[in-house]
């Protein structure tokens, strides 16, 4: 039998081995591994004794609950009518053109996945997008580029 | 007594119990409101919307299915405003549903073909879907086909994977227009931890989860002359298989089967009944044997209690559930996997049949007897001891296709040897009869009388009831078994895999201490297996029981041990029970799968 | 132009007197307090407009091990944005709200339900419930609140879903009956309010309900916090009166060329131009367009919007976000997109919209929940009052 990985063993001692505890360990699995992979579901199922398939099922539902790797940072642009009606499709040109990557895809250094999403609650302030947690508003192309940098800059001083 | 509760449904007056549905009190003044996702054995789901009704100050419409009735309440099942809203809906099941009816495996029994019939769904409906989403079939599985362009997304076979046999190796997986019946990470059916009982197909609406069939392969090696081709029959199929030619449930059909196989052209019609027979005594022994190992010699090892080892589907589950409890598995072949290492081996010999040539075939109400026969460990005989496995209602279609008129086939009998049943065997199609049968020899054998029960009906192992305990005190028994003088031999019987699981768990923490039980992996055993006729229900399945048990008492022998042909195998061939050739034919081992 | 609507302050006012009015309150017995409640005609500002006081006296008369209080912050409704606002500027008055409904109902135990958008709240959120539990400890009220984070699923805003979510499911819908009040979270008895709800009641309880009933119209009493965005000059959040039409709302936000107002989000309903003065904003028994419900969500277009492109954003938005499950709702919204960009193209003649409608219909009166059953609000207002836009 195959060890249960430490890192759901913690969570499910953390919030408990019911099935309650599930979307608080899938969002917390996903958020330390930017994957919530095959093998950490078979491990959660074994932890609280469900089947994998239902927490395969689960985590399909939630559109934060990512089951293919992605970057460090997910940038998720809202394509809701009022963020579209303020050009969202403008700062998704600009940032494919930045990351060089397309919707959908994660960058080649594995730091960026540019995604569409849907409302955010900022269509006051669109358009908008969110960078893992934080939020992002009355984007401009410039000011994507600025954001983008820092995310970057911010990245190479760690590295360093 | 419930209260009662009033109400009026297409204007007619109905009284029925709180808490009943729409549904159902429209079905007892007869009223049929069409149901897709709605099935008997399973929670209510509300998904299909095909069941919604108009009640009366409501604007919106009602599912039939999932509200219960109010004092007052009037229902209307057929207004303009119900006919317009079903009709759209069928065809949005139609867009979304490969309905390439005439090409399908279902065809003339699927519930949605004849919804679109019922309704006079036109050429005129919506957008159709299945192009647009690259859709697979997956074919891998020995024993279940899953194709995802004909589901409709009702989830009887979620459901069904998870009320009745607590496995959930389907899941719902994704959302909104995505949203598909999936396995995990969407592998093929093989792969995960389905046990291929075929529950699912058997409540699926549609052709989206059928059996692999095997027919065109059985037709094949019939029309080869140089081959010899054997046919075994199991217990169950003989009181179910008229149900798809055009009979009610419940009918006995075992002489016109048999005649219509030996029409089909089979070389040999042999019946499971007889390895049934032969599992009791090699079973028998071995429970006495591990009693004897318990109780006598005070042996550490020994495992109590003995589980039974008939069903394919409990087996996979043991295997994939409790995989550190395989040792309470008795190691005695299923009779299916029993008669085919003896037909290529005792039996071929008997009729000088080269076992190279022999094409061993059964016929099982059962969808797991497929990947059984499979299985690397049922090599026995040095060939696979079973080739093709046939269900109920392939056979069926193979006598439609034989010209066969089923109703006025003349009664036949079996071919001897193996062939020979007593009414012990036949009862193994039900819940609770392999414990039956194993009592009425075990008993014999440990005291010399016969099982205290009147008419060797053993009624409390009898019945539906999820699980069922019985014991049975040995008294004054014959001085080898002296060791169980006293002993209070306690059984149970569970039946469909979630209640296996239950009494499993209670065994693994110590709360039960039964000796022997029998687990199916269906709901009320093989009589309602997964390859059985289509529809299955509770009461379809009572039908059945009572045929099975008509069967036994119908039957001059009633107690496997007294089985000539078994007497007979047994001085030619075996020589004794559990002896060297019955563990290297009949006995087999187990492997401890994945949970997850 | 002139400002004519008026401008309210209950909700946002920075009130720190959370302690004050939870002491005054819990003094009081269960039965004052509900009758308040009911008597200051406070309605869900979710958008499904249920009395909140019948609410708690229903879910306070249910028999039950373990009751819940819940808040609902999974706002995802497309144009809504209020109770993000309010959860940062005054989360002390929902949350005075959930205690006083625990101690009226009997429960020890409260969610707020966060979406998975809104994360970046959580720090600060948490820190407040932890002050907050130490004035409840003070005033001796055994009530635990904890935040419950969503992971992006629009459906699960609707009741039943959020509690499956909560079980570790699926955020799909249930049958109904049995309803929250009777069996909810886990089964128990619960109450589940939108975020501005519970801001509410804490106003309520704090200025009696007569302040409250005040304002706004017959069925729609107090004031309500609105999210406008879209073609105006003036996007955000505002608490106004209950009862304004909508040719006054346009006067005030506005950029001067409005075509049409998306009352309620995706879910809700588009008004044109021509029927403004016509449209009073509150709450209905029917929902026929004269009077129109909202959770807030007020989204302006003008006259350079294509309202086909609008109704298509809506579309895609509930065929991803459906949940699925049943019939009308998973495979109608699929055919609605397909079906105007069927027309749109050419490929269907325009009768084909008379089908569509008529399939709205068949939705909006079969569907399981609330999702499926109002496509039909923005799918029939739009194609019914901007048809040539969907042909051409």
């Amino acid at each position: 039998m195959l060890q249960t990985n430490e890192t759901i063993k913690k969570l499910a001692d953390k919030f408990g081995r019911k099935e309650e505890s599930l979307l608080p360990i899938l969002e917390n699995v996903y958020e330390q591994k930017h994957i919530i992979s095959e093998d950490d579901m078979v491990d959660i199922a074994r932890e609280l004794d469900i089947s994998a398939a239902k927490v395969y099922g689960t985590a399909t539902f939630y559109s934060f609950l990512e089951t293919k790797k992605c970057g460090k940072y997910v940038i998720r642009i809202c394509k809701t009518i009022t963020c579209m009606m303020h050009g969202k499709n403008q700062i998704i040109k600009e940032l494919e053109e930045l990351l060089k990557v397309n919707l959908g895809e994660t960058t080649p250094d594995g730091l960026f996945t540019l995604k569409e999403t849907n409302c955010l609650g900022q269509c006051h302030k669109g358009p908008a997008m969110l960078i893992n947690d934080a939020p992002f508003t009355e984007l401009t192309p410039g000011k994507v580029r600025d954001i983008v940098n820092k995310y970057r800059q911010e990245e190479k001083q760690v590295a360093s | 007594m419930k209260e009662q509760v009033n109400l009026k449904i297409d204007n007619l007056s109905v009284s029925v119990d709180e808490g009943t549905t729409i549904l159902e009190a429209a079905k007892k003044i007869n009223i049929r409101i069409p149901t897709l996702c709605h099935h008997e054995d399973l929670c209510v789901a509300g998904n299909c919307r095909v069941c919604v009704v108009e009640q009366a100050g409501l604007d919106r419409l009602q599912p039939a299915c999932a509200n219960p009735v109010s004092e007052g309440m009037e229902i209307f099942t057929n207004s303009l405003k119900v006919r317009n809203s079903r009709k759209q809906i069928i065809e949005l099941l139609i867009a979304e549903h490969r309905a390439e009816c005439t090409t399908c495996y279902k065809n003339g029994k699927c519930e949605l073909q004849s919804l679109t019939n019922e309704y006079i769904v036109g050429e005129n409906g919506f957008i159709p879907l299945v192009p647009l989403k690259g859709y697979t079939v997956d074919e891998f599985s020995p024993s279940i086909i899953k194709d995802d362009s004909k589901c409709i997304r009702c989830q009887r076979c979620v459901r069904t994977c998870d009320q009745i046999q607590s496995i959930s190796a389907l899941t719902v997986a994704h959302k909104g227009g995505e949203m598909k019946v999936s396995t995990f990470f969407e592998k093929p059916i093989y792969e995960v931890v389905c046990t291929n009982c075929g529950q699912c197909v058997n409540r699926c609406p549609t052709g989206a989860l059928t059996e692999k069939v095997y027919i065109n392969e059985v037709w094949d090696a019939l029309y080869n002359p140089e081959k010899f081709v054997v046919v075994q029959t199991a217990p169950a199929v003989r009181i179910a298989l008229g149900e798809a030619l055009d009979m009610k449930p419940g009918e006995i059909v075992t002489g016109k089967m048999v005649a219509a196989l030996r029409r089909i052209g089979f070389n040999a019609v042999l019946d499971t009944d007889f390895s049934a027979d032969l599992t009791i005594i090699e079973e028998g022994n071995e429970l006495l044997h591990r009693l004897k190992r318990a109780l006598k010699d005070k042996d550490p090892d020994v495992k109590i209690p003995m589980t039974t080892s008939c069903s394919p589907g409990w087996i996979k589950f043991i295997e994939h559930t409790f995989p550190d409890m395989l040792e309470n598995l008795s190691t005695a072949k299923s009779p299916q996997q029993m008669f085919g290492a003896l037909a290529k081996t005792f039996y071929a010999q008997k009729m000088g049949v080269d076992p190279a040539n022999m094409v061993s075939v059964s016929v099982m109400p059962c969808t797991a007897k497929k990947f059984e026969a499979n299985r690397p460990e049922m090599r026995a005989s040095g060939y696979q001891d079973v080739d093709y496995v046939v269900t109920t209602r392939e056979l069926a279609l193979m006598v439609k296709q034989a010209g066969i008129d089923f109703g006025s086939l003349p009664d036949d009998d079996y071919d001897s040897i193996m062939g020979e049943s007593s009414g012990a065997a036949v009862i193994f199609g039900a819940t609770g009869g392999v414990m039956e049968a194993a009592l009425r020899t075990v008993y014999e054998v440990v005291t010399g009388r016969e099982v205290p029960f009147d008419g060797l009906n053993i009624t409390p192992v009898r019945g539906m009831e999820n699980v069922r305990e019985a014991s049975i005190k040995i008294e004054d028994p014959v001085p080898e078994w002296d060791f169980l003088d006293g002993v209070e031999v306690k059984t149970c019987v569970a039946h469909g895999l979630s209640n296996a699981k239950k009494v499993m768990e209670a065994v693994k923490s110590g709360k039960a201490d039964y000796h022997f039980i029998e687990i199916m992996a269906c709901p009320g055993g093989c009589l309602g297996g997964g390859g059985q006729p289509l529809p299955t229900s509770p009461e379809i399945r009572k039908k059945r029981s009572e045929a099975i048990y008509r069967e036994d008492s119908g039957k001059k022998i009633r107690k496997s041990h007294e089985n000539p042909e078994i007497v007979q195998i047994y001085e030619e061939f075996l020589h004794e029970p559990l002896g060297h050739k019955s563990h290297e034919l009949l006995h087999t081992n187990y492997v401890a799968r994945q949970r997850y | 132009m002139n400002k004519s609507l008026k401008r309210l302050d209950l909700i946002f006012k920075n009130e720190h007197d959370a302690d004050v009015i939870l002491e005054k309150s819990l003094k009081r017995s269960n039965e004052e307090l509900i009758e308040d409640l009911i008597s200051s005609g406070l309605k869900g500002r979710g958008g499904a407009g249920f009395p909140t006081g019948l609410k708690w006296k229903l879910s306070a008369e249910a028999t039950g091990k373990e009751k819940y209080v819940i808040c609902n912050a999974d706002e995802g409704e497309p144009g809504t944005f209020k109770d993000r606002e309010i959860l940062s500027s005054v989360p002390h008055k929902v949350m005075a709200g959930m205690a006083i409904c625990a101690r009226i109902i009997g429960s020890q135990k409260g969610y707020i339900y966060l979406r998975g958008e809104y994360k970046f709240l959580v720090p600060q959120l948490n820190k407040t419930i932890d002050e907050f539990h130490e004035l409840l400890d003070k005033l001796n009220l055994d009530f635990r609140i904890e935040i419950f984070l969503g992971c992006g699923a629009y459906i699960c805003g609707e009741e039943t879903s959020l509690f499956e979510s909560m079980e570790g499911h699926r955020g799909e819908p249930r049958n109904k009956p049995p309803f929250p009040t009777d069996a909810g979270y886990k089964g128990g008895p619960t109450v589940i309010n939108n975020v501005e709800t519970l801001a509410h009641t804490y106003s309520i309880f704090k200025y009696g309900p007569e302040k409250f009933k005040d304002l706004g119209v017959k069925d729609s009493r107090g004031s309500k916090v609105f999210s406008v965005s879209g073609d105006t000059p003036t996007p955000g959040i505002y608490e106004l009166e209950f009862g304004m039409t909508l040719q006054k709302f346009v006067d005030d936000f506005g950029d001067g060329d409005a075509k049409a107002v998306q009352v309620g989000g995706a879910a809700g309903f588009c008004v044109p131009r021509k029927k403004f003065d016509k449209t009073v904003i509150g709450y209905k028994g029917k929902l026929t367009g004269v009077s129109l419900p909202t959770g807030g969500s007020m989204m302006i277009f003008n006259s350079s919007r294509s309202m086909y492109n609008v109704l298509h954003n809506y579309l895609d938005f509930f065929v991803e976000e459906s949940c699925g499950q049943c019939t009308p709702c998973r495979v109608g919204t699929q055919q609605l997109l397909l079906g105007i960009e069927a027309v749109k193209r050419g490929d269907k003649s325009s009768l084909y919209l008379e089908q569509l409608l008529s399939l709205a219909e068949t939705m909006r009166i079969t569907a399981k929940c609330g999702l499926g059953q109002s496509v039909a609000n923005s799918f029939s207002s739009i194609v019914e009052n901007f048809r040539e836009e969907m042909i051409y």
